[in-house]
């Protein structure tokens, strides 16, 4: 791998930048491989990333149907932070948030990774209940939170209005200053490029399209769209097409998927300085390094795989935003778009072993996948080079939804659902 | 935003309706009889198909009424509309 650095920029600067090799290789699959990845989004990427450097596999091909960050990795609003409310969820976000913060060295690549703030507002006294009881718990969990009365929160982000003659006046807000954003392109990039350093096989526009399972039930391989691939060992990564995934291999899954959309304005100079969230009047909303204010709003209420939402959606969040940051009404919005979100009835994510040997499954991120990626690849390597989950990812069993083990994060998943 | 036909109202727009999720998922009439998994398969489990999904709405801000439908969920397009307590068309009654 040529790595990145102020050497090799200027070295190349002087041949007029013709030495750059490309940063992952195409190859054709080969037959058999110790592991397969289904799905080339971040998490897969980062899943076969921590299998080659910290479990030794190397014979590893990640699959995936279109281009590789091209889903969800690439239609996110990049939000990073750890303030949910369980010891559980703590647990892998605030493991991910670490790896985020050495992220960009350790993978020589820029991920941007930008620790801005993302500030959570409370409109009303249950939003400050709920806030708040968030601030606690994750100050106990060792998590930086801390509650901002309106004027400090207009002191940390001067956009905003906390003006008392709006409908739904700001009263105050939760901040977690290690908190931020990131590049998202350059997340899937980056490990796409670590990884293929180390001998994995990056196959895009190759579909799953069924699984093949030996005389005790347990995988013995899948079938693509460009041919059959033997492997002991499958991990699904595929976000909200998850269960049409496992559905080939006769599994259904506690899972739904939504439309969830974002867009953004036309770029302007920097004029926001965090991220701010509202959960009750449903809106996200930070400015990326190119200058365009980045904006999500919420999902549909109906199942669909069409990767758009509707217009009434998208209006709903603006108004919102309009509201907050009265000055931003007279932006123009560039672009809109969708993703497909697999939700879980408790808002975690499913990261573990599945009823059939040999399969594993990464999945149930919903809304708020982005943030957990170097972890969740971290954790989920783990599970599929031991067989057992780490005690990290233990908790998030697909078995929860038998025992009764849930944990619910529908107040922190700050979208509405 | 989807237009939606109220066997009742006549078609509406989608912002008058509440989509109550998959239809045709039977309560165990004995829930003390059945073990965990279905339990876990009644509460948790949907089909989530990439296809024709049958599903229940209510014309929440219209006659309050709920009824049936199918729905391709990978065009979004309105396929059918039948009433509460009817079998998906074209499959028998379970």
């Amino acid at each position: 791998m040529h790595r990145f650095s102020l050497r090799t920029l200027l070295a190349e600067a002087l041949i007029g930048h013709e030495g750059w090799e490309r940063q992952w290789r195409s190859p054709e699959p080969k037959s058999t491989y110790d592991a397969v990845i289904v799905g080339g989004g971040g998490h897969g990427l980062a899943t076969a990333y921590y299998l080659a450097k910290e479990h030794g596999l190397t014979e590893i091909a990640v699959l995936e149907k279109g281009w590789i960050g091209g889903g969800n990795t690439g239609r996110n609003t990049t939000i990073i932070r750890s303030n949910y409310l369980y010891e559980e969820s703590a647990a892998i976000y605030e493991h991910a948030v670490r790896l985020w913060e050495g992220l960009s060295r350790e993978l020589n690549y820029n991920v941007m990774f930008s620790q801005r703030g993302v500030m959570m507002l409370a409109h009303n006294v249950h939003d400050v209940q709920s806030l708040k009881r968030h601030v606690y718990a994750n100050r106990l969990n060792g998590i930086d939170n801390e509650w901002l009365s309106a004027e400090q929160a207009k002191a940390f982000c001067p956009p905003l209005n906390i003006s008392p003659h709006m409908r739904y006046p700001v009263i105050g807000a939760s901040l977690q200053r290690r908190g931020g954003v990131a590049r998202h392109d350059a997340v899937a990039w980056g490990y796409a490029r670590g990884a293929d350093a180390m001998g994995v096989h990056i196959i895009q526009n190759c579909e799953v399209l069924g699984f093949m399972r030996g005389p005790d039930g347990a995988v013995t391989g899948v079938e693509t769209s460009k041919g059959p691939i033997q492997t002991q060992r499958v991990g699904v990564v595929a976000a909200g097409h998850t269960s049409v995934i496992m559905a080939r291999a006769g599994l259904r899954m506690p899972l739904e998927s939504f439309p969830l959309q974002a867009l953004v304005s036309e770029p302007v100079k920097p004029v926001f300085p965090c991220v701010v969230m509202s959960n009750t009047i449903h809106a996200y909303i930070s400015q990326s390094d190119r200058g365009e204010l980045v904006i999500g709003a919420g999902t549909d209420q109906y199942v669909s795989y069409s990767q758009q939402g509707g217009m009434h959606i998208a209006t709903h969040t603006l108004e919102a935003i309009c509201e907050l940051f009265p000055q931003f009404s007279r932006l123009r919005m560039l672009r809109n778009w969708g993703g497909i979100v697999d939700v879980t009835p408790d808002r975690s994510p499913i990261i573990g072993l599945t009823p059939i040997p040999g399969l594993y499954v990464n999945c149930g991120w919903g809304t708020g996948g982005f943030k957990a990626t170097p972890g969740s690849g971290h954790v989920f390597a783990h599970t599929i080079a031991k067989g057992e989950p780490h005690p990290i990812n233990a908790p998030f069993a697909l078995d929860r939804f038998r025992t009764g083990r849930l944990i619910d994060e529908a107040a922190a998943a700050a979208v509405a659902h | 935003m989807l237009l939606i036909t109220c066997p009742y109202c006549g078609a509406r727009p989608e912002s008058e309706f509440r989509c109550g999720g998959e239809a045709h998922i039977a309560r165990p009439p004995q829930p003390g009889n059945v073990d965990d998994t279905a339990w876990a398969d009644y509460l948790f489990y949907r089909t989530n198909p990439k296809g024709v999904h049958a599903e229940r709405w209510l014309h929440a801000h219209g006659c309050q009424r709920w009824f049936n439908m199918l729905r391709d969920t990978a065009s979004d397009q309105v396929i059918g509309i039948y009433a509460m307590g009817e079998s998906r068309p074209g499959r028998p009654k379970t």
